[in-house]
């Protein structure tokens, strides 16, 4: 019996368990997935959290109800890979051999790393909704708050996902608007990218919309220390903005499981070749999603993408094959922009999201960079999607590659 | 795709100035480009262009923070070398396309 080992049972780990489960025989190949934890939380549900939109409820499901029957679970800490001995060790000593291993590790938030940031106000004026704590806690006092500086703040890219920060401004000024609060709300963006997106064609749109929703962009912010006496933020090169409440993407990192493995960069992602998704040092490991130093963003989406990429070049090396597939980078999300309009981008390693129809050029239904109600109903059945089809590695009507087919240049 | 002449060579640059071609970068040339940016370069800078190529060579993401993490320089060094926005600065002056893992 040969043994694949997928470690990390989220959104890339888990349609990897399925995908691989139909194309393996099941007499030769013993599937083995490890993780953590035994909840699996819809991640693009945290944004709708503070609004008061979703529950804790509406975004967590047992890991088990996604796995196929057959493949076998193991929830533990893993301890470390011994890549050059094949094996996965875990927290109990106990040590797991594989022939190919898929790392699906992901990433976190580490607050920890920005001085200030988790100090006496962390979930009183400072929060963080990329954890289902943070985005539970910033519910709680949003509907209280009688106004001030809201102030969103990205520490540092890559993120997770790169427009929810964008979504949560707009949701703010919707949600405060319809609160009759927006008067007494100021709304400021801050980032370290030098506009509201880095790539220029949806930067322009997604600026001029937030500047339509009177909320103010702050570019070029690398936060160095949050000073929580004064409520300030402050940049490397001692730039401050003042807050009442603070919202913060914090840095993200790798598993540092990966990195005591010697795998990763020095932020703890798995050095990967971007178009093969294989380890740059071993050819029986492969990477997946946001666990990889991609140069993307660490969003579910590039990891849905790659999944098909990655079943291909998989079965290439078990057979001994060239590796044929070859990831683009392609990505797409759905941005939901207030009172129940949403926009859709669509882009790859090379390619800037740019305005057109999407997924069927000229039809739609949805339309690339406007907002559209559609695409804000495309957002909401997302969340349905998600868990019947796209955790089930089942075939969804959106090529692993980007086309060019529909968009406009 | 723009050309650009530095120092009396020819290069292909992007519309906001940044190589397409890193191979036809030499330290010349980015002794060149950094009086453009207003800064002249001393060995420290040259310490980090060459990381940041080296780097960029082999395909792994650059950000201000992976500078930090050099073992060259810290953060607030870093923006003392590059003023303003010292990953864009030096992604130009160290002749590589704009750093891309900002999506």
């Amino acid at each position: 019996m040969k043994n694949l080992l997928i470690l990390g049972a989220g959104t890339g780990g888990t349609i990897m368990a399925n995908k691989m489960h139909k194309l393996l025989s099941r007499e030769e190949w013993q599937i083995t997935i490890i993780d953590n934890y035994k909840t699996h939380y819809y991640q693009p549900g945290f944004l709708f959290i503070p609004f008061g939109m979703y529950s804790r409820e509406d975004v967590v499901k047992p890991k088990v109800n996604f796995l196929p029957p057959g493949v076998r679970v193991i929830f533990q800490e893993i301890d470390r890979i011994d890549a050059p001995g094949n094996h996965v060790i875990l927290k109990d000593g106990v040590s797991l051999k594989y022939d190919f291993l898929i790392i699906a590790t992901g990433a976190r938030v580490v607050p920890e790393d920005t001085p200030g940031l988790q100090g006496p106000l962390w979930h009183k004026r400072i929060f963080d909704f990329y954890t289902i704590e943070g985005a539970m806690a910033l519910a709680g006092f949003f509907k209280t708050w009688q106004g001030g500086e809201l102030v969103l703040n990205i520490a540092d890219i890559p993120i997770k996902c790169p427009v929810a920060p964008l979504e949560f401004v707009m949701f703010a000024d919707a949600f405060f608007v319809e609160r009759g609060l927006r008067n007494k709300v100021n709304i400021t963006y801050v980032t370290p990218m030098s506009g509201a997106f880095t790539k220029p064609v949806a930067s322009k749109v997604l600026g001029t919309l937030l500047e339509e929703k009177n909320i103010h962009i702050i570019p070029d912010f690398y936060l160095e220390r949050v000073d929580n006496e004064r409520k300030m933020l402050i940049s490397y090169d001692e730039r401050e903005i003042p807050f009442d409440c603070l919202v913060t993407v914090p840095v993200h990192k790798g598993d540092p499981m990966v990195g005591r493995s010697g795998l990763a960069d020095e932020m703890d992602f798995v050095k990967t070749h971007k178009h093969t998704l294989q380890s740059d040092q071993f050819s029986n490991i492969f990477v997946i999603g946001d666990a990889g130093n991609f140069p993307t963003s660490k969003a579910g989406s590039v990891a849905h993408f790659q999944a098909g990429i990655l079943a291909e070049n998989l079965m290439c090396a078990i057979e001994n094959r060239p590796l044929t597939g070859s990831s683009d980078g392609h990505s797409n999300c759905y941005i939901e922009t207030g009172f129940g309009k949403g926009a859709v981008i669509d882009f790859n390693y090379d390619t800037e999201p740019l305005p057109g129809a999407f997924p069927f050029p000229g039809i739609g239904p949805f339309g690339l960079l406007k907002e559209t109600r559609t695409n804000h109903y495309g957002k909401l059945m997302f969340r349905w999607i998600y868990w019947h089809i796209l955790l089930k590695g089942k075939e969804m009507p959106i090529d692993s590659k980007m086309t060019m087919a529909g968009k406009k240049m | 795709m723009a050309q650009k002449i530095i120092a009396g060579v020819t290069v292909d640059v992007t519309e906001e100035g940044y190589f397409t071609n890193p191979a036809q970068w030499t330290k010349e040339l980015a002794m060149q480009i950094g009086i453009e940016e207003n800064i002249q370069l001393s060995d420290k800078h040259f310490e980090i262009l060459y990381f940041i190529r080296e780097r960029f060579v082999k395909g792994e993401a650059l950000t201000i923070r992976s500078i930090g993490n050099s073992g060259i320089i810290d953060i607030k060094g870093f923006y003392g070398l590059f003023p303003g926005a010292p990953m864009k600065k030096a992604a130009k002056i160290a002749g590589i396309p704009k750093p891309a893992s900002c999506v």
